[in-house]
């Protein structure tokens, strides 16, 4: 039995390394080429792309609780949300003076007429600062939940019911006024970033390479991550905890690492997510939001890493399609998209595609047929 | 001996027609006076008269209808017609008649007069609305004896009730010290938190250090009767919080027990469970379209109907996916959650193509609107109280299902222990959709519920499937008692943090406090006794 599994073969490696490549040639042809030319690429759809490569992103930290631990979170979509609030609190401070009421603080913040930021709003001026605070905010709620769930073994079932739980809490929390983040128009109408119009084509070109390079950078990790023996601990917790604890493993440990990694992922996938689309109010942490990116990865094919990369592109781009053309059809197309999958296609994707299977060695392959779900008891 | 008792029923038809000449002229003389004091207290002195007469004096002063001849006279003109109040004559205006300017001290009076001539109304009704009215406002001493003469004439105990507080809180600020101890001593008992302020006055000092009540037994007394008015308005906000938490418990009772079946009893997700509560209230919304279209004179009943249909289409929706999607999924439970949540995404878009995305008017039939008034001050709607009898009822007739027939022994017997009920020939597939559809047609029964309290539009299943998951899961999976007391505690500590937290805040904590509770007690508050390690 192979003990360091290949995620990838050579000639998956070869595929990913020719999309990464194609993906950050596109803002050439977006800067390069003038708008007439059949090859130009729209600033439309590079941010539609960007804006894929963020939800992707959370894909793949929700695919590394799920697909390799077995730990399904309702409320993936708090960690992206908290990730993009952190930053928007200093994208909302570098509109300075600007605002409709020309004053420095919010507009929001005038409009409830208070005098000054509150004390959580300090040092966020500083870029690096909430920089930070991206990475710390939702990795801290992210440690401190799975601390106690994983502590009382809340596995299963239950622990997706008290993630979703988790996350609407936090939503009704961001829809009041007096939170101190907008209430339910949350953050937008930025300005500018580190003194870059925001809107301006180079920056956007920026935030597009920075996404590219941050999803390329992240499946690296957990790509090393799953190959690892931390990797083959975490399968052990997800395929059969018991018999992992009777040979001596504490899964706590991993469970919460990989849990606030994942978060953290999310958060980030969060952060870069709002200086593209330029817009984040608490709907982003409602339920349904966080379901939506469980379908990404079931659609893609969990515990594939590429696969719900792939999930989220697919299902996105027909979202996208589809709102446009048939607004009616779109709900109908989801829904039934989640019944097929989990009735027809479990191995979602890439392990149903056989071209696309080929790119993942014979064990990978394998994986989801070997998961066994432990909550049925 | 008949025509005797025909002449006293005439006599007494005339009795009013006397009364015309009641009002003595050196009542209505102050009037047309400039001493604004003087007027008012004519205005209350007319008003003490108590007759139509009156009435009709007051009602044209506020009009602007009263004049006064340079004699003296007060008349009303109306329409080129001058009534002599103090004779009961109509005849052609005189010349020289200046109207009555009326200020706004004067105005207040009379409309205060007014409301309070309406107590001697002859109906029923007209008297309790204006004693009602005068509730609101806070009577003066000025207005006593009418509220007394009012009183005193009252049949009805209710009204009573109503007048004698009146009289006492107008008579807490007359000069006879002897009165204001009995309003004092009378409003001890049945005061309501209104009085308050009026009481504080005359606990507080003047600034130059003398009390607003000279007597010193009286402020006791007043103090006595402060507190014995907090102390209700205590027991009252608590009683009404105990009324309203059981009201929102039965409310969660009734959108989880469909799901304390389906998840609770056969561990499946349900996360379309919020889609049959939506199936059930739109099934009320086309009851009630049925009845005001062919039973108009009916349609208060359309609930009725409303409640076999509830359960049959929704049982019928919940059959219908158990046998399509979700009994290919039994044993995987996520991917239950995921296919669920796929149907109900696709129950909600039909919903929203088949009826619009607005809210659809659900009325609450007639006798449900109203309520009933218990220790003088509070309101219990009775639509609050149908829902809980409604819980209460439904329960009752799961746990007999439950426990009582054939289909609850196999339904039991096939969540214990799958396996051995099929080899004593329990049919376990039907058993499975049977279960299901139960679970749904009671979903279908909480969705007529809630179209009674508010909106019913596509989005109503998505307010409440986090609150049923919470509340099955606080109960603990597969007891309906739990459930029951789940649901009804989470809506006690709701109504009960709502005043010091505000709705929002209550409910995150609300949130929070289960999550706290679910990592103590995984098994939530009736566990399973059993050996079984996950």
């Amino acid at each position: 039995m192979n003990h360091t599994p290949v995620l990838f073969t050579a000639r998956g490696w070869l595929v990913l390394a020719i999309c990464v490549l194609a993906a950050a040639l596109l803002p050439a042809l977006h800067l390069a080429l003038p708008a007439s030319h059949p090859l130009h690429v729209s600033g439309y759809l590079l941010g539609l792309i960007g804006k894929f490569m963020c939800y992707a992103l959370a894909a793949l930290a929700l695919d590394l609780v799920w697909g390799y631990t077995g730990i399904l979170s309702l409320g993936h979509g708090v960690f992206f949300a908290l990730g993009a609030y952190a930053h928007g609190m200093y994208l909302m401070r570098a509109i300075g003076t600007e605002g409709s009421y020309g004053s420095r603080l919010p507009d929001f913040m005038v409009f409830l007429d208070w005098k000054d930021y509150p004390w959580y709003w300090a040092f966020t001026d500083h870029f690096a600062y909430c920089l930070l605070l991206v990475v710390l905010a939702p990795g801290l709620l992210a440690f401190v939940f799975g601390y106690f769930a994983f502590r009382s073994r809340i596995k299963g079932v239950y622990f997706s019911i008290i993630t979703q739980a988790m996350t609407y809490a936090f939503m009704l929390l961001f829809f009041r006024n007096d939170t101190g983040f907008g209430g339910n128009n949350g953050f937008t109408d930025f300005k500018r970033i580190l003194g870059h119009a925001i809107t301006a084509p180079g920056t956007r070109v920026a935030l597009y390479l920075a996404t590219l390079a941050t999803l390329a950078g992240a499946l690296l990790l957990c790509r090393w991550i799953v190959g690892s023996k931390l990797g083959r601990v975490l399968q052990g917790v997800r395929d059969a905890e018991s018999r992992l604890m009777f040979i001596g493993y504490n899964p706590l440990s991993f469970k919460l690492f990989v849990w606030t990694l994942s978060a953290v992922l999310c958060a980030i996938a969060g952060a870069l997510y709002v200086p593209q689309v330029g817009i984040i109010n608490p709907s982003e942490m409602s339920p349904s939001n966080s379901i939506e990116m469980v379908i990404w990865v079931a659609i893609g094919g969990r515990g594939t890493l590429i696969g719900p990369i792939l999930g989220a592109f697919v299902v996105n781009g027909l979202k996208s399609w589809l709102t446009a053309a048939f607004p009616e059809l779109w709900l109908f197309a989801l829904g039934l998209l989640f019944i097929l999958v989990t009735l027809f296609m479990r191995r979602g994707i890439v392990g149903t595609l056989p071209g696309l299977a080929r790119l993942l060695p014979r064990s990978a392959r394998r994986q989801p047929d070997a998961i066994k779900e432990e909550e049925t008891a | 001996m008949r025509y005797l008792r025909r002449f006293f029923a005439a006599l007494a038809l005339c009795l009013p027609a006397f009364a015309h000449a009641a009002i003595d002229p050196a009542l209505l003389r102050p009037l047309a006076g400039d001493d604004s004091d003087a007027r008012v207290e004519a205005v209350a002195r007319i008003a003490a008269v108590g007759t139509d007469d009156a009435r009709k004096v007051l009602q044209a002063l506020l009009d602007g209808e009263l004049g006064t001849t340079p004699a003296g006279q007060v008349l009303i003109v109306h329409d080129d017609q001058a009534f002599d109040p103090a004779t009961g004559t109509t005849g052609a205006p005189p010349d020289g008649i200046d109207g009555i300017v009326v200020n706004n001290r004067l105005r207040g009076a009379t409309e205060a007069a007014l409301s309070g001539l309406a107590l001697l109304a002859p109906r029923r009704e007209q008297r309790l609305a204006a004693a009602l009215a005068l509730q609101g406002s806070r009577p003066d001493p000025a207005q006593a004896p009418l509220l007394r003469k009012a009183l005193n004439s009252e049949t009805d105990p209710a009204i009573q009730a109503i007048l004698r507080q009146l009289v006492a809180t107008a008579d807490l600020n007359a000069t006879d010290p002897a009165l204001r101890r009995a309003a004092v001593l009378a409003l001890a008992d049945d005061g309501t938190p209104a009085l308050r302020p009026q009481l504080q006055a005359m606990l507080s000092r003047h600034p130059d250090g003398s009390y607003a009540e000279p007597d010193a037994s009286l402020r006791a007394a007043a103090a006595g009767t402060l507190a014995a008015i907090e102390r209700r308005a205590t027991r009252n906000d608590i009683i009404a919080n105990l009324f309203y938490g059981v009201s929102l418990g039965s409310v969660l009772l009734l959108t989880a027990l469909g799901l304390a079946i389906t998840f609770g009893l056969m561990g499946i997700i349900n996360m379309a469970h919020g889609e049959l509560l939506m199936i059930g209230a739109y099934t009320t919304y086309l009851c009630q379209g049925l009845f005001r279209h062919y039973l108009p004179n009916a349609a208060g009943w359309y609930l009725l109907a409303a409640l076999p249909a509830a359960f049959l289409v929704a049982f019928a929706v919940g059959v219908a996916l158990e046998r399509s999607v979700i009994r290919w999924l039994y044993g995987r439970p996520l991917e239950t959650l995921l296919a669920t949540w796929g149907i109900s995404l696709m129950l909600q878009q039909a919903v929203r193509t088949i009826f619009g995305a607005q809210n659809v008017e659900v009325a609450n039939p007639a006798w449900m609107s109203g309520g009933v008034t218990v220790l003088g001050a509070l309101v219990l709607p009775y639509n609050r109280i149908a829902i809980i009898v409604f819980a209460a009822l439904v329960v009752a007739a799961v746990w007999l299902v439950l426990n009582k027939t054939r289909l609850g022994l196999f339904v039991r017997a096939v969540m214990q222990n799958r396996r051995m009920a099929d080899c004593v020939g329990v049919p376990t597939g039907r058993i499975d959709m049977l279960t299901f559809g139960l679970g749904s047609g009671i979903a279908g029964l909480g969705g007529v519920a809630l179209s009674q309290l508010g909106n019913v539009g596509p989005d109503l299943g998505q307010a409440y499937i986090v609150d049923s998951f919470m509340v099955v899961v606080l109960g603990g999976v597969g007891q309906l008692a739990g459930t029951v007391l789940g649901a009804l505690g989470l809506g006690e500590i709701n109504k009960f943090l709502e005043p010091l937290a505000g709705a929002v805040m209550a409910k995150i904590c609300i949130l929070v406090v289960i999550i706290v509770f679910i990592q103590r007690r995984p098994q939530g508050l009736f566990a399973l006794k059993g050996r079984s390690t996950e």
